[in-house]
């Protein structure tokens, strides 16, 4: 080798080499431990305040409470609107290492879709890193158990328990309540992002949307322990919700429930009110929805569905609906020829069934020309021309009262204009006069339209709940207050808002109504058919509004045409005549004639009158 | 009776009887003091760590049974035996780590185990006792200093197993296998100017090294050290948690059971690698001096052990254990509050664990019939 062993070794020379070296490595040693106390002075020491802050931080998080959405109740305090505990699925994403892998490994165990994440990843950009972002709601019981099987290897997946709404009445309701829906983008760029911080929903259209604030409350928070994984280990601090209010409604279920049964197939709408305070006691627009598929994000085809319908089911016809009003409107057309002092109650006109302009050779004709060949009678005053709808007596009237004088009349009845019942989506319909056409058409006003503007056709437009709010005008001789669903908002009783009264002479309200009981209660009113068996008064007054002009000297006729250009039926009523306790209106979209909405009408006034009024 | 016995103040007669008992059994009280005292303190903190596990605690017991017992025997071997078998225990290990590159078993990407059917253990824990006592039998047979030829012949015997442990992968393991036998180079006396020299080589092979030789994971482990706030909820996680940790328990802690990073979970590896955090954040600075005074009294010993060793042999090996025992604690202690790179290295005596235990205390096994062999000697 090398060097033979023991040779040369200097056995006291090694141990004095060996001894300096171990001096040496106990010196580095030194060094070495006091830098290390000094790393750990540094840190415990100089940096405490800031790494105790950021323990504090990691150990307590804020977590927003949701308040609980107020409930919606009718009249009875039957449940509309529910809420009903459901579990979603939450993942913290500070706490995902691989989100991706995540997803597939929940994939694996329970159904994600595209939507979800797609949904997740829009709703995560406006979260906490810390704060759970739901993937998927309304976890059925069996993903339940089996994400609570998994939960321990799948760090950052929390369970949430959380109500989510539920309208049990579904269609029957689904006008009058609307619904919530998820939060969208847009939306979420409007709304108080603190006091949305735990929630998911937000009213989309109908009383939802209305009295938003009101159902949703005010947001609590809760200081939590929460370990690495987000769970939540205990609750520090706590300052609770204010729940949303409850709505109570003036609204009736059991009135709404006959008001769809009677009109049953027929697309149209029934609205019912209390003339003593303006409450909405039905609202009910034919076809209606599920208002449940749109809680939790409806289905793309499920959408189309309801977007694309030819009977339009998302149209709340109620408010939304403009069809002209038809002879609805003679009786406030008569009572303003009598204040214009036009007519009087017992001025007569002859009636040969069509009527001419003076100077002009077209016929325009009464709608009983076509059935009987001849006018009502040889002479018509007002109380018959309203009983039997003479459109000869209100060609005559309308002619002399001109289109402005008939615009200035009617206005105060709130037609053209939103009654502004307290819900989403309402249109203000035409009250046509020389400057709205003007303005809107940018031509000159022809006196033949004034005619078809005294019976309600041309460019009158009205929603049923206008003529419901004009009809309670009648029924209460001048006063009357605005349609409205909300009858208490949480404690609170929301008082009925009076509108302007319409001013007239009592006798002349009396001719009018008189007219009115006759359509009903003379053998001879338009809706006299429904006069049998009644234990109460009825004044009414029937409506037929043409859907396309007919040509002057063509004959309608009900089969030839397609049924979605078939007149309008409508009628408009209330009870009982002396002490009305209820108006009516009833729309039958297409229906043929007022034929369609009378008996509609009856069922309903009847339901309320024998069973359910309470006064 | 010795001379060191009579001069006792006060005479004690129990505590004066018990040295010639820890004698007779080759046990070094003056090591084995500190070294309890660290084990007791780090059972508390394991218990902590694991979220008051007793069960984690009952096994970290029998770990520490089953390591006294192999201490107790190796610390009955005479230092020429050692010396004797120290070729054959190093070829053995070698033998052993080959056969782990071409049979072990993996854990976490990583082929670090060798199972024999009924029982898997790691060669290279093997390893880290074979290479000082090999290389200092080098030298032992060729002299110290070290001249050109056996030194050659000595880093090829520390190369060879750190680049088996190497390709496991486990670069931390590899490194500390290497700085055993380094260590006996240095304390043979190795001429400042190679030490220089190396220094200097090391530095400008460190870029290849880095480009080549490091995997991705083992590169983003020291990018993440330097820059730990560029990937938070990565790479990043386990630093910034861990001195979060360290940094709140402020000078004396929230108290033993009472820290939140480690029981809500932000602290990774609480158990292992990085306990000392726990420590941190229940006893605070107090408790973390504490804990490095123990440790600083074993290194001490170690040295003074070494320093007074008869042979040359002998005092490579103590010195050597010693110095590697103290670098197992500078690497984890200095890795968990940021300083080093996160190597995997769990601390001394108090990190859960089987194996890691079972070589230490063999260590201080040898460490022992050093120091008693050389009393009986002065005897």
């Amino acid at each position: 080798m090398f060097v033979a062993r023991d040779v040369l070794r200097d056995i006291y020379r090694e141990a004095a080499i060996n001894r300096q070296r171990v001096v040496v490595a106990a010196v580095i040693v030194v060094v070495a431990l006091v830098l290390l106390g000094y790393r750990y002075y540094d840190l415990q020491i100089v940096d405490y305040q800031q790494f105790l802050t950021q323990s504090e931080r990691n150990r307590v998080r804020l977590e927003a409470i949701p308040p609980t959405r107020g409930l919606i109740v009718d009249r009875a305090g039957r449940l509309l609107a529910n809420n009903e505990p459901t579990h979603a699925l939450a993942v913290v994403i500070e706490r995902v290492e691989d989100e991706a892998a995540l997803f597939e490994q929940l994939k694996s165990l329970i159904t994600i879709s595209e939507d979800d994440l797609e949904r997740f990843s829009d709703r995560r950009r406006r979260r906490r890193p810390y704060d759970p972002v739901p993937l998927k709601l309304q976890l059925t019981d069996e993903e339940m158990a089996v994400i609570g099987v998994h939960r321990h290897h799948l760090p950052g997946v929390t369970l949430e328990a959380r109500l989510t709404r539920s309208y049990p009445y579904g269609g029957l309701l689904s006008h009058v309540l609307g619904y919530v829906g998820r939060i969208n983008e847009r939306e979420a760029s409007t709304i108080d992002p603190e006091n949305y911080r735990g929630t998911l929903h937000l009213g989309k259209v109908g009383l939802e949307r209305r009295y938003e604030d009101e159902l949703h409350g005010l947001v609590g928070s809760q200081n939590i322990e929460a370990n690495a994984h987000g769970r939540v280990l205990r609750v520090l601090e706590r300052q609770a919700p204010r729940d949303g209010d409850q709505l109570t409604l003036y609204l009736d279920l059991e009135l709404q429930r006959v008001a769809a049964e009677a009109l049953g197939d027929q697309r149209g709408a029934v609205v019912a009110l209390d003339p003593r305070d303006g409450g909405i006691l039905a609202l009910y627009s034919n076809p209606g929805f599920d208002p449940n598929l749109f809680v939790n994000g409806i289905s793309q085809s499920d959408y189309a569905g309801l977007r694309d319908s030819p009977d339009t089911p998302l149209l709340n016809r109620t408010v939304q609906g403009q069809y002209p009003p038809g002879s609805t409107i003679k009786p406030m057309l008569g009572l303003a020829g009598l204040e214009l002092n036009l007519v009087e109650p017992d001025t007569a006109i002859p009636d040969p069934g069509w009527y001419t302009l003076p100077g002009d050779s077209r016929r325009y004709r009464d709608w009983i020309l076509r059935i009987r060949g001849r006018g009502h009678a040889d002479e018509v005053d007002l109380k018959m021309a309203i009983a039997q709808s003479c459109d000869v007596y209100y060609y005559d009237l309308a002619r002399r009262m001109g289109i402005d004088a008939i615009a200035e009349a009617l206005a105060p009845f709130g037609l053209g204009e939103k009654t502004q019942i307290d819900i989403t989506s309402e249109q203000q319909g035409i009250l046509p006069s020389t400057a709205w056409k003007r303005s809107r058409m940018g031509q000159p006003w022809y006196p033949g339209e004034t005619l078809s503007v005294g019976i309600g056709q041309g460019y009158m437009l009205a929603t049923p709940v206008q003529l419901a709010q004009a009809v309670m005008v009648v029924a209460n001789r001048g006063t009357s207050f605005r349609p409205a669903l909300v009858r208490q908002v949480g404690e609170t009783t929301v008082a009925p808002v009076p509108r302007p009264a319409v001013v007239a002479d009592e006798s002349h309200w009396a001719a009018v109504i008189a007219g009115m009981m006759d359509v009903v209660h003379h053998e001879r009113g338009t809706a006299a058919s429904i006069a049998k068996g009644l234990s109460y008064t009825i004044a009414g007054k029937t409506g037929t509004s043409q859907v396309i002009g007919i040509a002057q000297d063509d004959v309608y006729d009900e089969e030839e045409i397609a049924e979605r250009h078939r007149n309008h039926g409508w009628f408009v009523a209330f009870a009982p005549v002396d002490e009305p306790r209820i108006v009516v209106v009833v729309l039958a979209e297409n229906g043929g004639g007022s034929s369609a909405a009378y008996p509609v009408a009856r069922r309903v006034l009847d339901a309320w009158m024998e069973d359910l009024s309470d006064v | 009776m010795s001379d060191y016995d009579r001069n006792l103040p006060g005479h004690d007669r129990d505590f004066a009887r018990a040295i010639p008992i820890a004698q007779l059994l080759h046990l070094d009280v003056w090591l084995l003091l500190p070294v309890l005292l660290v084990i007791c303190g780090g059972l508390f903190v394991l218990y902590s760590a694991s979220d008051g596990s007793t069960a984690t605690l009952m096994r970290q017991l029998r770990n520490f049974a089953i390591a006294s017992v192999a201490m107790a025997v190796a610390a009955q071997i005479s230092v020429d035996q050692y010396r004797r078998w120290a070729p054959a225990l190093y070829l053995v290990g070698l033998a052993l780590l080959v056969a782990v590159v071409f049979f072990g078993v993996g854990a976490k990407g990583a082929q670090r185990w060798l199972s024999l059917g009924f029982i898997r253990f790691q060669p290279s824990e093997l390893m880290k006792l074979a290479m000082p006592l090999m290389v200092a039998w080098w030298y032992t047979k060729y002299g110290v200093p070290p001249r050109p030829i056996p030194l050659l012949g000595s880093l090829c015997l520390v190369l060879l197993p750190a680049a088996c442990i190497v390709i496991q992968p486990d670069l931390g393991t590899s490194l500390l296998v290497a700085a055993s036998g380094l260590f006996v180079v240095f304390i043979a006396g190795i001429s400042v100017w190679y030490l220089l020299a190396a220094v200097g080589l090391v530095s400008i092979s460190a870029w290849p090294a880095w480009m080549y030789l490091l995997k991705d994971y083992q590169r983003q482990r020291i990018l993440t050290l330097f820059d730990p706030e560029s990937d938070r909820l990565g790479a990043g996680w386990n630093i910034i948690q861990s001195k979060t940790a360290i940094g709140s328990g402020g000078w004396s802690g929230k108290g033993w059971l009472q820290g939140t990073q480690s029981h809500l979970d932000f602290l990774p590896e609480s158990q292992t690698d990085f306990i000392i955090a726990v420590l941190a954040e229940e006893f605070g600075l107090r408790g973390v001096l504490i804990l490095l005074l123990g440790y600083a009294l074993i290194v001490a010993r170690g040295f003074w052990i070494g320093f007074t060793a008869q042979t040359t042999f002998a005092r490579l090996v103590a010195s050597s254990i010693t110095m590697t025992f103290f670098v197992y604690i500078f690497v984890n202690i200095g890795m968990v509050a940021g300083v080093l790179p996160v190597v995997g290295v769990p601390l001394p005596l108090v990190s859960f664990g089987g194996t890691s235990i079972v070589t230490l205390m063999l260590g201080f096994g040898v460490l022992m019939a050093i120091s008693t062999e050389k009393k009986m000697i002065t005897q």
